[in-house]
């Protein structure tokens, strides 16, 4: 090969190569800088879930709940339990809380009902791991937020989140969304596309108005099940989730693993057996 | 130079498109997954990856172990290497290739792969992790090409190249270090929480990628008619001795701390490899096979009589690489979901578009293997003639 056509492809190669890693590095390094002064001044807020275990034993309290989220969320229903898109569910007890069940502990508070979600940890070890900051934790509110537009769908997220709290659309979720009867998705909430990750986000788009999140306002709205989900600041020492934090005796998911949820159960003395799981 | 890759006799284009063969089945099945999504594989919520990282994993030891011949000759000045040393690089090229593009078929949205240097993410190890590979990349297709470059011009090659070289070194050793931490570092996955992770990587890799060197060179010399020399490859059988008896050691270190403490989260997965949970144990009967092959096979290497005759040593390179692979591109990363944090047992098994889509993805590494050691030879051959 002659020497001009081997210079031309090695100069074409090393641009290439160059343009191609250096420029983009050196775009969002630059913004980067910027980001870490903001978050010095950045308020320390931090919304949190309270779960009241015995309240949401009925079956209707945690229908209303899972029916609204996907509701407001246009959450797909993958029959296929391998590809199920989850956002809020429950989960038996047992598995819920491993470092609470022993060898004698009761077959019913085994397999008693709980709900779960994203628990919007203090240290999330999705946000740890992912490569493109499509997962991160809100400065201003504590939430742990997804942008599913960012997302390259690795599920090294899925990987690291100890909760089982994110479902990737292993195929296009459209036809599995429920629709009206003029064909338009129930919610306003973006529809998602295949391969990329989702979760709870506390419904960011409900508080950002005002609003508290779909499940809480559902359940508040079942008889009887009133008051089975407090949503509140719980840096905000007046509270309603500061003073139920206060008043009752609450636990989290897998405390040893220092990630620091911010979903609490209150647990009950005794759990009845019940019959039948949602969502599951 | 590079022309040498066009032009070759019937058997290496036999061989191109044996290669090509391959890409097209696996570039059919890639389609699919394209327009259909990941549900095509057997991957699901509970065991959210499957043989696509467990074979990037597999294969960044084979990427890493060419400094298991670059070290010796560059360092301790090693003559015997001389002739391999770059069969060696290219190797390692091809395989960080592999590497490379096993993470991007694994993707939900490979068109916004380039994400990843968009918004750079120091807290994650995949960041490390893409700039390592691409890094070594890099330098062995810049140390290799300069290497030849310098031997068909039959000049010495130029005094820049040295520091790469010397840098390539302590690289090869990044690059599956920072794999293991991928996984060594998710609270969520005890199996793999392991410090010995990184070790036993490193050990495995310089069994496997020193083995397939020697399958390769020997593939070359009765194909290719270039001799790398019987004291290149003797002294590649011990290498694979040795790393093969530290990585039974360090498997053995792992399931003592494990199986001994014998806290439940620590022996769950390895129940379910040796024994299965819940009945279910499809990887059962391979647990099994590759631990007989491993130490079958390392006993068999530690004997030298039986080591330096060169039929048995390719037959033991073979049981060698089928017990990593195993190890590596099998049970690793399959075994870390089960049981799910939950507690579920969900099994996994690949379906035929992801076996091809890996077949596929092997056959472009084969490709590009087999172009770049066709460079090799015809450079090698015209020297010779000359």
């Amino acid at each position: 090969m002659d020497d001009s056509r081997r210079r031309f492809l090695k100069q074409l190669g090393c641009t290439t190569v160059g343009a191609g890693i250096g420029l983009p590095v050196l775009g969002s390094i630059l913004p980067a800088t910027n980001r870490t002064a903001a978050r010095a001044t950045a308020p320390a807020r931090q919304w949190a879930l309270i779960i009241d275990v015995e309240k949401c034993l009925r079956a209707d309290v945690r229908r209303a709940c899972v029916e609204a989220c996907e509701r407001e969320h246009n959450v797909p229903r993958i029959p296929d339990p391998d590809e199920q898109v989850s956002w809020i569910w429950d989960e038996a007890y047992e598995r819920v809380f491993p470092d609470q069940v022993h060898a004698r502990t009761s077959g019913p508070v085994r397999e008693a009902p709980v709900l779960v979600l994203c628990n919007h940890c203090t240290e999330p070890p999705c946000v740890k791991v992912c490569p493109t900051e499509a997962t991160w934790k809100r400065e201003t509110d504590g939430i742990v937020m997804m942008d599913m537009h960012r997302c390259i769908g690795c599920r090294y997220c899925m990987a690291a989140c100890p909760y089982g709290a994110r479902s990737f659309n292993w195929r296009d979720p459209a036809a599995f969304i429920a629709h009206d009867e003029r064909g338009n998705p129930l919610s306003e909430y973006p529809t998602r596309t295949a391969g990329v990750v989702e979760k709870c986000t506390f419904c960011a788009e409900r508080i950002r108005n005002g609003r508290p999140p779909a499940c809480v306002e559902a359940v508040n709205g079942v008889p009887g099940g009133e008051g089975a989900l407090v949503f509140g600041d719980v840096s905000d020492p007046a509270s309603d989730v500061s003073r139920v934090l206060r008043e009752r005796n609450t636990i989290v998911r897998r405390e040893s693993l220092g990630t620091g949820p911010n979903v609490f159960y209150i647990v009950p003395d005794a759990l009845p057996a019940v019959a039948g799981r949602e969502g599951a | 130079m590079l022309q040498n890759m066009f032009r070759g006799g019937r058997r290496y284009w036999w061989f191109l498109a044996m290669w090509a063969v391959l890409v097209i089945i696996g570039g059919i099945a890639y389609s699919r997954q394209l327009t259909e999504g990941l549900h095509i594989t057997g991957m699901s919520r509970d065991v959210s990856w499957g043989l696509y990282i467990a074979q990037f994993t597999f294969m960044v030891g084979v990427a890493a172990s060419a400094v298991m011949v670059v070290l010796p000759y560059y360092l301790h000045n090693y003559k015997a290497f001389g002739r391999i040393v770059i069969l060696g690089e290219f190797l390692a090229v091809s395989a960080v290739l592999v590497c490379m593009l096993f993470i991007f078929v694994d993707m939900g949205q490979p068109r916004r792969v380039l994400n990843i240097l968009l918004h750079p993410s120091p807290h994650s190890v995949m960041f490390w992790d893409f700039l390592a590979l691409g890094g070594y990349l890099l330098l062995n297709l810049v140390i290799g090409t300069v290497s030849i470059e310098a031997e068909r011009k039959e000049s010495a090659p130029p005094r820049w190249i040295r520091p790469l070289i010397y840098l390539s070194i302590p690289w090869a050793v990044s690059i599956h270090t920072v794999t293991a931490f991928l996984y060594a570092g998710l609270e969520a996955r005890p199996f793999w929480m392991t410090a010995i992770l990184a070790p036993r990587f490193l050990a495995s890799a310089f069994a496997s990628g020193p083995s397939l060197l020697i399958l390769l060179a020997l593939l070359v010399r009765r194909f290719g008619g270039f001799d790398a020399g019987r004291q290149a490859l003797r002294t590649l059988g011990t290498i694979v001795t040795y790393a093969m008896t530290i990585n039974i050691f360090f498997v053995l270190v792992e399931l003592f701390t494990a199986l001994y403490g014998a806290m439940p989260h620590h022996v769950e997965a390895f129940a379910y490899l040796f024994r299965g949970l819940e009945g279910r144990a499809a990887l059962t009967p391979w647990t099994w096979a590759g631990d007989i092959i491993a130490v079958a096979c390392t006993a068999l290497l530690l004997v030298p009589a039986i080591r330096r005759q060169e039929r048995w040593l390719a037959l033991l390179c073979v049981g060698v690489i089928t017990a990593i692979w195993i190890e590596k591109g099998l049970a690793l990363v399959v075994a870390g979901f089960i049981p799910s944090p939950l507690g579920i047992v969900t099994e996994y098994a690949p379906t035929l578009p992801e076996i091809a889509i890996t077949i596929g993805v092997y056959g472009v590494g084969g490709l590009l293997l087999t172009a770049l050691y066709k460079l090799v030879l015809s450079v090698r051959e015209r020297l010779q003639s000359a």
